[in-house]
């Protein structure tokens, strides 16, 4: 494999302004921004040159590796600390780096009444190096490390502003929902170990096929747990809605564009596991299925502008796992529309931040109303962000959602309608949702106090959003035309298995969503265009919103069969620990005092018992000699 | 009747001899120097000629003799070992021992007489304790190179009269000080008059007082075996007594207690490696053959000194005690390794002598700066939280507590590791689950010493930390560097034993 020395300064150049940032303390506090910032755009530099160097190589030669150290070395188990840039962790590094850089630009001006921007860098350029040592990887082992290191910088960046209680708490909700997913990383990196005698992707890759079928679905389910937990998917999605209380910047890249898809960079990379465990790749459409229509009916009901998102962002993620769980067919549509969600919706999320910026941080939507005369530039950022969500074409979302869907139909029997249908309904679901906040935020009479006094944002923050919409307008046809992203990935995926058979023509798929988008718009036209929309949420209503509002009971689910058997279980333990564990050490410890105390009598303080003492020592020896010779 | 001029190579006794040499011109010294001058002459006399003898042993380590003193000294690998870890300890010894506030001003004097509070006002100080000191470390590295009857009694006396004397210098509670002297004294002739009958005993048996021929004689077991077996009992009673075993430990709390803690320090260290040196050598190459006879004896006297030494620890209110019960109990983890009689038990046995003695000099440094306006304070209630009023003291303290106590990271855990292993792999299985036993038992009370400096609230009594001075921070510092260098990266160290340390017969 081609090998390349310059990888290692993806990760070195954000590592290193984190570690400046971080250490060099109010010292750095006039030009920490713009060293984060510079650091982050330095990376994107990089990034940008290894592609234009993969794209001079033939494909067979266009994965390069960088061995740093040899890392472990115990006995049978042998790791290098390594990277690998290949066709699929590029796109990854591209985005990261890119939508980071513009994130960092945003924040910039976003976090500049803050008096801990320097640390708000610091740790945004953590998490762009943890994300590339997660992608960069080259083994389960690896990308384990930068797995923490993006759990860290979530925590750190959602509890951003502890000094709210609330909010504090909602960081160590995602960092505990996150440990699970974590044990099960954890978990199938000593599967593959126990079975396979190795941890790298491409050993894995080649010792899949000898593998035990039982084993691998059981690293299979194991990985899906952990793309559950980092992706905010069915049953560890509830921490994303509270992982909204960190700065708006931070949901933008890192609940919306980067973390949480980890989940699906997961599932792609290990292809060669899945691919060989259909239990477990049915279990990632279940998945993938369920997480879509859970978010988006969650999505329905929040008045929250950001938690709104939030759930779209968990919908949209399950899209793309339902997608990654079809196998070699489905994988480059999983990280297209991974690709341009990470447009849209960053893009989405920073129109949120400026709205919220205008509107003296207000984000209850009901609160908002006719902002588009206020903020053209958000208006037309956000909405071009829409229509791609939305799916309607030539918009990104048009071609990666109808991807999913067709692929969906496509995976035959019952199970293909199942899952057509239900990304059918859940692209209705997404129309209406998100032309209610269309509609809330930017049209209709205004609500708001009068103490607001919405304004556009200044230039350093429309900027990055005009960039994202863009993207969000141009990025599903360039992906697409001529099948580039497809062709592109192909190399990396089995495609032994692929078996062309079409249920549906693609222009019939095309028409089925067009029309159940139109049907959700119209919907959401007629509940919030043509009435009074209240700025307080009414009370009188069905129990399914009021289920809806309540995040489908989540959180109670949680508290009921898991928070509290595990306190009682805890409970118990420590009483028993108090009087078992710690009542025999003290027992013993007891023992030994008074037994001590009752050989200390031997230590009288006179010359003679001890003249004694050893006498007597001596005879003892001299007669256990007798006895031993004897 | 002629004599023969005895033949000595100079080279490779050179390190005794500068000792030696160091000694008497240090007499010298206070005879002919003024008294101001003398502290710093001394000092200096005494830093350097440890240094050169240092060096001298660092020059010859390689080499290997039988004759280097006409048959009654050898020199080897262990013995470079073993004497370069005697100076190591020496030197760092010496710091404490220079800072001043530890010794009477007139020994000479009645505790509390109208003289030593004139010598007190007059600012006298007792530099003899320097040239004592350099007499014992002559005994003491003579003592493991011995190789006949006579030279190894003549080492003991001669490592032994001196600290005899320094036990009873001390400044404060002279009157305790003076009765440990004199107890060490009594039980130490005691256990050399039983030393002395078995060299006797000894002689009888091979007719020869030299250790070739008392182990030939054992592998051509032509002689009587009683003789041999009660001429070796009385002979390991003596070393016995010197490194504290059970039953011959009773003299080592009264005198840790009470002599100055600086000479505790030395002596714990020092001695220990001194006494082990020469077990290791006898037991090693001498009675290598009789195995059969002592490995079970051995081995009792290691449980039950590891056992008593922990469990009576547990109780001890003083620190100076508490340290000496632990000392007993190192004593017996430090005898499974002479029990293990192979390579890897004398390897560990001198990497655990060297990292033993460090840690100990260490732990007795931070000992001299607890104090209050009566001088050092070793009651141990008031230790409590020292860790707030000096966390220099109070961790560098805990450093060591965990060393003896053998947490990973630190030279103990080494140490304990390689021996237990070592006997382990002699078979010698129930002296290694007594050693890990009692490691657990030894653990508790260490451990009750940081929990009590550390969170526990202090109380105010006027109990102080001395700013440390430049000589003791040096002591503390150096043996809690070398404590932990040898925790984390002890891979150099063992190499150089396990290369150096072959004995040759």
């Amino acid at each position: 494999m081609t090998t390349s020395s310059s990888l290692v300064y993806l990760i070195a150049l954000p590592l290193a302004g984190a570690v400046l940032l971080l250490l060099g303390g109010r010292r750095t506090d006039k030009w920490g921004h713009l060293l984060g910032t510079a650091m982050s755009a330095s990376s994107f530099g990089v990034g940008l040159y290894q592609l234009m160097l993969m794209l001079d190589r033939p494909t067979e030669q266009r994965p390069v590796s960088q061995k740093l150290f040899e890392w472990i070395n115990v006995g049978e188990f042998k790791v290098d600390a390594g990277l690998l840039l290949d066709q699929l962790s590029i796109c990854f590094v591209l985005l990261i780096t890119g939508v980071g850089t513009l994130i960092h630009i945003y924040s910039i001006s976003y976090m500049s009444h803050d008096k801990d921007r320097r640390r708000f860098f610091a740790y945004l350029n953590l998490f762009i190096a943890a994300m590339l040592l997660l992608v960069l990887g080259d083994s389960y082992l690896n990308l384990y490390v930068g797995w923490e290191g993006v759990g860290l910088a979530s925590y750190l960046l959602i509890g951003f502003w502890n000094q709210k209680p609330a909010y504090a708490t909602a960081s160590k909700k995602a960092f505990v929902m996150n440990r699970i997913g974590d044990m099960g990383l954890s978990f199938a990196i000593m599967i593959a170990f126990a079975t396979m005698g190795t941890v790298s992707f491409a050993g894995v890759q080649e010792h899949a096929h000898h593998a035990s079928e039982a084993a691998l679905t059981g690293m299979g389910i194991m990985l899906l747990v952990a793309a559950a937990g980092k992706s905010a998917q069915f049953p560890l999605q509830a921490w994303l809605g509270d992982a909204m209380a960190g700065p708006t910047p931070v949901s933008a890249l890192i609940h919306a564009a980067t973390m949480v898809t980890a989940g699906v960079y997961l599932i792609t990379r290990s292809n060669f596991v899945f691919d060989a465990a259909p239990t477990a790749q049915l279990l990632v459409v279940i998945v993938g299925a369920i997480t879509l229509m859970f978010g988006a009916l969650i999505g329905t009901a929040k008045d929250d502008i950001k938690k709104a998102l939030a759930a779209s962002t968990m919908s949209q993620i399950g899209y793309m796992i339902l997608a990654a769980g079809l196998g070699p067919v489905g994988y480059a549509f999983a990280i297209m529309h991974l690709l341009t969600h990470g447009f849209f919706k960053a893009g989405m999320f920073l129109g949120a931040g400026s709205v919220m910026h205008g509107m003296n941080d207000e984000v209850n939507m009901r609160k908002y109303g006719a902002l588009r005369k206020f903020m053209p530039i958000t208006f037309v950022t956000f909405g071009l962000g829409y229509l791609a969500i939305l799916g309607v074409p030539p918009f990104a979302g048009f071609y990666s959602k109808d991807m999913i869907i067709e692929t969906a139909f496509n995976a035959g029997g019952a199970k293909g309608i199942i899952l057509g249908v239900t990304t059918l309904i859940g692209a209705a679901i997404t129309a209406f949702y998100m032309t209610r906040v269309m509609i809330l935020t930017f049209t209709g009479t205004k609500r708001w106090d009068d103490n607001a006094h919405p304004h556009e944002s200044p230039w350093l923050m429309w900027l990055p959003m005009a960039v994202l919409a863009i993207g969000s307008v141009s990025s599903g046809y360039l992906l697409s035309s001529g099948g580039a992203l497809e062709n592109w990935l192909h190399p990396l995926f089995d495609h032994h298995a692929e078996h062309e058979h079409h249920l549906l023509e693609p222009i019939v798929v095309s028409a089925m969503a067009l029309t159940m988008v139109a049907i959700g718009v119209a919907i959401a036209f007629s509940k919030y265009a043509r009435q009074e929309v209240s700025s307080v949420a009414p009370e009188n209503v069905s129990i399914f919103t009021k289920i809806a509002r309540q995040d489908l009971m989540q959180d109670r689910f949680n508290e009921a069969v898991f928070m509290r058997p595990g306190q009682a279980l805890t409970t118990t333990l420590v009483a028993a620990d108090e009087v078992v564990i710690d009542g025999a050490v003290r027992g013993v410890g007891q023992a030994a005092m008074s037994s001590g105390s009752a050989l200390r009598g031997l230590q009288n303080g006179y010359v003679r018992s001890y003249a004694a003492l050893i006498l007597v020592g001596a005879i003892a020896l001299i007669g256990a000699i007798w006895v031993v010779v004897q | 009747m002629t004599f023969t001029a005895p033949v000595l190579s100079y080279t490779l006794l050179s390190p005794i001899l500068i000792l030696l040499g160091g000694a008497l011109i240090g007499v010298l010294v206070e005879a002919f120097i003024s008294k101001a001058l003398r502290p710093v002459v001394q000092l200096t006399l005494t830093l350097g000629t440890l240094l050169l003898s240092l060096l001298q042993v660092w020059r010859i380590r390689g080499e290997q003799s039988l004759t280097a003193a006409m048959g009654s000294l050898v020199i080897d690998g262990p013995a470079a070992l073993l004497q370069g870890s005697i100076l190591v300890i020496a030197i760092i010894s010496i710091f404490l021992i220079a800072d001043t506030e530890h010794f009477t001003p007139l020994a000479a004097a009645l505790p509390g007489s109208a003289e030593e509070r004139e010598a007190t006002q007059a600012g006298n100080q007792v530099t003899e304790v320097y040239p004592l000191t350099l007499f014992a470390v002559s005994g003491m590295m003579i003592f493991p190179i011995a190789s006949d009857l006579i030279m190894l009694f003549v080492a003991l006396e001669m490592l032994s009269l001196p600290l005899y004397l320094m036990a009873g210098l001390s400044r404060r509670r002279r009157l305790a000080s003076q009765e440990s002297a004199l107890k060490y004294f009594l039980l130490g002739s005691f256990a050399s008059a039983f030393f002395l009958f078995g060299a006797a005993y000894l002689y009888g048996y091979s007719g020869s007082i030299t250790f070739t021929g008392i182990r030939e004689s054992v592998i051509g077991g032509s002689g009587n075996d009683v003789l041999l077996l009660i001429g070796m009992a009385f002979l390991t009673i003596g070393l016995l007594f010197k490194v504290g075993a059970v039953p011959f430990h009773s003299w080592s709390p009264d005198v840790y207690q009470g002599a100055p803690t600086p000479i505790t320090a030395f002596m714990a260290a020092a001695t220990k490696v001194a006494a082990f040196g020469a077990m290791l050598r006898i037991f090693y190459t001498v009675f290598a053959n009789a195995e059969w006879s002592w490995t079970p004896i051995i081995s009792a006297i290691a449980i039950i000194s590891m056992l008593l030494g922990s469990l009576v620890a547990i109780s001890q209110r003083d620190v100076k005690r508490m340290l000496a019960y632990s000392s007993i109990a190192h004593a017996g983890f430090l005898l499974s390794g002479i029990i293990a009689l192979n390579k890897a038990g004398l390897d560990a046995t001198i990497f655990y002598l060297f990292a033993y003695g460090v840690a100990t000099v260490g732990g007795f440094a931070v000992v001299t700066l607890v104090r209050d306006s009566a001088g050092e304070v070793t009651d141990l209630n008031r230790w409590k939280g020292l860790g707030k009023r000096s966390p220099f003291a109070a961790s560098a303290f805990a450093l060591f507590l965990l060393a003896f106590a053998g947490i990973p990271l630190t030279s103990g855990f080494i140490g304990k590791f390689s021996i237990f292993s070592a006997a382990y792999e002699k078979g010698a299985t129930a002296v290694v689950i007594t050693g890990v036993l009692s490691s657990a038992i030894a653990a508790f009370f260490y451990i009750r010493v940081i929990v009590l400096m550390f969170f526990t609230d202090a109380v105010e009594d006027g109990t102080a930390v001395e700013i440390p001075s430049v000589l003791t921070r040096a002591t503390v510092v150096i043996s809690a560097v070398i404590t932990l260098v040898l925790g984390i990266y002890p891979a150099p160290v063992l190499d150089f034993i396990t290369n150096l340390a072959i004995f040759i017969r």
